[in-house]
């Protein structure tokens, strides 16, 4: 086993206009120290709403942006550390797949093409090869060769996003990022693509980064999870015990607020109140704590650093008394 | 005398590839304080069906019904005059993107307060104090203040509750909710559905909620009509629904859902694809992707029998033995 | 919905040849204006007329008939038959705008495929690297939009001294913004998509993202924008020609008959007429056409 994509302390920081012509720019912690370690063949979930900074370690990890502070390893090797001069080499390796079919195919390129593009850049294939490989890679993913020719529009979205998978994989890269892969998906066409991609990730020994929303497929899907809000990790271990028995409360109110068709699997809903803050201007201390039910003084202070509690890490002041709860 | 009767209800829209059925045959039937899911992939109708009711297709459909029914009222026939003094006071509808259903133009004061004049013809005082009373009811905090902001400083959320709070503004005796928390996170989604099932129970009125989350209707509904390819295709209870499903499309969808299948190593999907114009099966639209299917699926077309184990669209429902019921 | 409805239509059913589902697709949206039909018809008749002028003209264009001076429009007379009558030397009228229209063509036609390749290079640009390199393009741009296009125009070809070619330069470069600016806007638009992020991914250089990724999900405006700056063109060459500072005589460019039969007005008034409604179909016509085009190849007013 090796470890396939390593972060360590990842921090990405925007700087945006403020408010009014002469305001001073404002930063956006989009992520804000992130670690993680993900072997060959293992899944790592990252969960959370909107604005908590998944979507931009998603764009560390393939290395369309370069972290702020932190490093990224790719196969232990630092695509930042030569002033970028790996990163063409190592971007064959990181691949990534989004969440909307629709906007993630190019419009007025043939299915051909698009899987091609990859391996016209990277590789010296002879055209007949390239075709045999794009092939070969539409029929793992369940569609068929004559479908080469056609352009994305003629596709479903359940179709456009296995074509996606296809374009990701023609490299043979060691990780694959999914960005929200199924969430714009029918729940039918939802099974078929996450079986596809369980099913390439054994195949290829994949070590796969699925981003999600969705906690009922997280938790069939994941062996690892990333808990974040608002650019921080809140809670991160292996999926089992956190789904079991979540300790940070927002992990809790996150899975008591997504509905479950099972009554088994209904937990008692937290009801959470009050909106997401805004990343730009988060709360001081922990930037959970005006919505949580277990806040008291010092959370609105300090911000609570991550902790190895009931094996797994947490980042909470009051996490034995959330635990027990 | 029931609020809503709806007796074959027929859509078909003008295409470049030729006619096609977007829905086909709905019958429905609603009381005063029902709460219904109408439950369907993209593409099954459960959308423009009930947009074909508020008459908010464009000029490309073609609507058709035996009945359609608004507290004894033929909204077939009456003039478009009197169509509108029903829609949007009797009947009311919410969608799924907050964000562009309000003008980004006016203040929402200003936007809550045309639906009152217009239909309720009240003063600008009377106004004002109703918007506040309104904002206080679908949980806007400091409503005074809100009234004074713009669509563009408001949260999704925030979106959506300004979004309700128009759409009950005069007292709807049913209001239409269109996949209205799928935009939003998931913390939020779980306060905007309970803060729609609070108001029913509150004002007394019929609500229809459209989802595809099958989560949301087990935990919200009360009778649920399972839609496929335009046709409705079983209506039951919704423990009934979710414990014994009749129709195979129900059952099949159900066991994809991601947290049914933990045990198993692959999700169980539906093959195929949902029929489309050119390619409508000459039997149950369902036949080449249900795997209960016989020669009569193939041949004719299954009417919508009404038994006392609901009511289902198929030849050889599914039987359960050991159920207690 | 809008969306479902048609995609809803599995991939098997469809035609395998993509281009001939597009052109249908178009065509039914096309054909829905009936006046956008009937403006391509028309312009598809101007294009048969300056390609068959040679057969079709039924005089020399430059042959002077000295016994028919100021003609006026005649039917089926012994002597002097010319349908549109003569000018002041005795021309006929006719195969004057006849052969025109190929002036006319030529001047638009050089404009809008000038104002395309220039435009979409800078345009792209500008929109690729964005910070100084966007703002000194888009700055260029506005100073050549402040001033007023004709008077741009007049003062260029003074510069480059008047002829039919410097006067379509001098058009092209006052156009050239709007192609810049629709390039530039539709491409940061286009750029953020996420096939672009894709394709980065997968190791794509600068030239591969701005010409063979995104510029060809650019191309439905600025054809919409090539087709109406065609007939704009058009109408500013006459304008030039008419001033004296286009085609130069006895080149019979639309606006260049105007302009030395203006003396005749009252006495030979078809000698101006004629060419004056010559231009005002041709650029009917195209906008007509371009408004159809619009329709069809802009996606947010599709409906269905």
């Amino acid at each position: 086993m090796s470890v396939a994509i390593e972060g360590r302390d990842l921090k990405r920081y925007y700087e945006v206009k403020g408010e009014g012509f002469f305001a001073k720019p404002a930063t956006l912690k989009a992520v804000d120290g992130a670690s993680f370690a993900l072997e060959s063949g293992e899944t790592l979930a990252i969960v959370g709403e909107s604005g908590c900074g998944k979507s931009t370690l998603a764009r560390l990890a393939t290395m369309i942006e370069k972290p702020t502070a932190g490093n990224i390893f790719i196969s232990g090797d630092d695509p930042h550390a030569h002033g970028g001069a790996d990163i063409p080499r190592l971007r064959q390796d990181v691949q990534i797949i989004f969440q909307n079919p629709y906007g993630s195919l190019n419009p007025r390129k043939k299915v051909g093409t698009i899987l091609e593009e990859p391996v016209v850049i990277n590789r010296k294939v002879s055209a007949a090869e390239r075709r045999q490989l794009a092939e070969t890679m539409l029929s793992k993913v369940g569609l068929r060769p004559e479908h080469y020719d056609r352009y994305p529009h003629m596709f479903s979205g359940g179709q456009r996003q296995r074509i996606a998978i296809a374009r990701a994989l023609m490299l043979k890269p060691k990780v694959l990022i999914a960005d929200e892969p199924v969430s714009a998906l029918d729940i039918s066409i939802q099974a078929q693509v996450l079986n596809i991609l369980m099913d390439l990730q054994e195949e290829m020994d994949l070590a796969l980064v699925f981003i999600s929303h969705d906690l009922s497929v997280v938790r069939r899907i994941a062996d690892q999870i990333m808990v974040m809000y608002l650019g921080k990790v809140v809670e991160q271990g292996d999926a089992k015990p956190i789904f079991e028995n979540p300790c940070h409360p927002y992990t809790q109110a996150l899975l008591g607020a997504t509905p479950a068709v099972d009554p088994k699997l209904r937990r008692e809903r937290v009801k959470l109140t009050g909106e997401l803050p805004s990343p730009l201007n988060p709360p001081a201390g922990c930037a959970f704590h005006n919505r949580c039910r277990f806040a008291q003084a010092e959370c609105s202070v300090t911000a609570p650093d991550l902790q190895m509690k009931f094996g797994r890490q947490v980042a909470c002041h009051f996490v034995e008394l959330a635990a027990q709860a | 005398m029931s609020l809503l009767e709806i007796r074959n209800l027929s859509v078909e829209f003008q295409t470049v590839g030729g006619i096609f059925r977007a829905v086909d045959g709905v019958d429905l039937s609603l009381k005063e304080t029902d709460l219904l899911s109408i439950v369907g992939e993209s593409g099954s109708g459960k959308s423009v069906s009930m947009l074909a009711l508020m008459g908010l297709l464009p000029w490309t459909a073609n609507v058709t019904a035996d009945k359609l029914e608004f507290e004894g009222r033929d909204l077939l026939t009456i003039s478009s005059r009197e169509r509108r003094k029903i829609i949007g006071k009797d009947i009311s509808m919410i969608f799924q993107e907050p964000m562009s259903s309000l003008n980004p133009c006016f203040t929402v004061g200003f936007q809550i307060g045309e639906t009152l004049q217009h239909h309720l013809g009240l003063d600008r005082k009377a106004r004002k104090k109703r918007c506040i009373e309104l904002l206080d009811l679908v949980g806007i905090p400091a409503p005074e203040e809100r009234l004074k902001a713009y669509p563009h400083q408001l949260s999704g959320g925030m979106s959506q509750r300004i979004m309700i709070a128009m759409a009950i503004a005069c007292n709807p005796k049913l209001l239409i909710a269109d996949e209205p928390s799928t935009a939003l996170d998931v913390t939020i989604q779980a306060q905007i559905i309970d803060l729609l099932v609070d108001l029913q129970n509150e004002k007394g009125m019929a609500l229809v909620l459209i989802t595809h989350d099958m989560g949301v209707v087990a935990e919200t509904a009360k009778q649920v009509v399972v839609m496929y390819a335009g046709q409705q295709v079983e209506q039951q209870e919704v423990d009934a629904l979710f414990a014994t499903p009749r129709h195979p499309y129900t059952h099949a969808l159900l066991n994809a859902l991601p947290e049914r299948s933990l045990h198993l190593d692959r999700l169980p999907t539906i093959e195929g694809v949902v029929p489309g114009a050119g390619d409508r099966p000459p039997g149950c639209l369902f036949s080449p992707r249900c795997e209960f299917t016989q020669d009569d699926c193939n041949q004719s077309v299954p009417s919508l029998q009404q038994t006392d184990i609901g009511a289902f669209r198929c030849f050889h429902p599914i039987e359960y033995t050991g159920h207690g019921e | 919905m809008s969306n479902g409805t048609v995609d809803a239509v599995p991939a098997e059913t469809r035609r395998p040849s993509a281009l001939r589902q597009n052109l249908k697709e178009f065509w039914f949206y096309f054909s829905e204006s009936k006046t956008a039909v009937i403006g391509l018809a028309f312009l598809v008749g101007i294009i048969l007329m300056a390609l068959t002028a040679d057969f079709i003209a039924p005089h020399d264009p430059a042959e002077q008939y000295r016994e028919c001076l100021e003609q006026p429009p005649t039917w089926g007379a012994d002597k002097c038959n010319f349908i549109l009558g003569t000018d002041y030397v005795g021309r006929d009228m006719l195969s004057r705008i006849i052969y025109g229209t190929r002036l006319s063509l030529v001047a638009g036609g050089m404009v809008v495929v000038l104002c395309l390749s220039i435009g979409i290079v800078f345009g792209v640009v500008a929109g690729y690297f964005r910070g100084w390199v966007d703002i000194a393009i888009m700055r260029i741009m506005d100073t050549i939009l402040s001033v007023p296009g004709l008077l741009m125009a007049l003062v260029l070809v003074a510069i480059l001294g008047p002829g039919l070619l410097n006067a379509m330069i001098a058009i092209s470069i006052t156009y050239l913004p709007h192609f810049v600016r629709l390039t530039r806007s539709s491409y940061i638009t286009e750029s953020s998509k996420e096939y672009v992020i894709a394709s980065k991914v997968s190791g794509a250089g600068m030239f591969r993202i701005m010409f063979i990724t995104i510029l060809p999900n650019c191309m439905a405006p600025l054809i919409v924008q090539a087709t109406l700056s065609f007939s704009t063109a058009i109408l500013d060459t006459a304008a030039l020609g008419f001033l004296g500072m286009g085609a130069q005589p006895p080149a019979p460019e639309w606006g260049t008959l105007i302009a030395e039969n203006r003396d005749l007005m009252l006495s030979a008034p078809w000698t101006v007429t004629f060419p004056g409604l010559a231009i005002l179909l041709a650029v009917l016509a195209i906008n007509l056409m371009g408004d159809g085009l619009r329709d069809a190849l802009d996606p947010k007013m599709k409906r269905s």
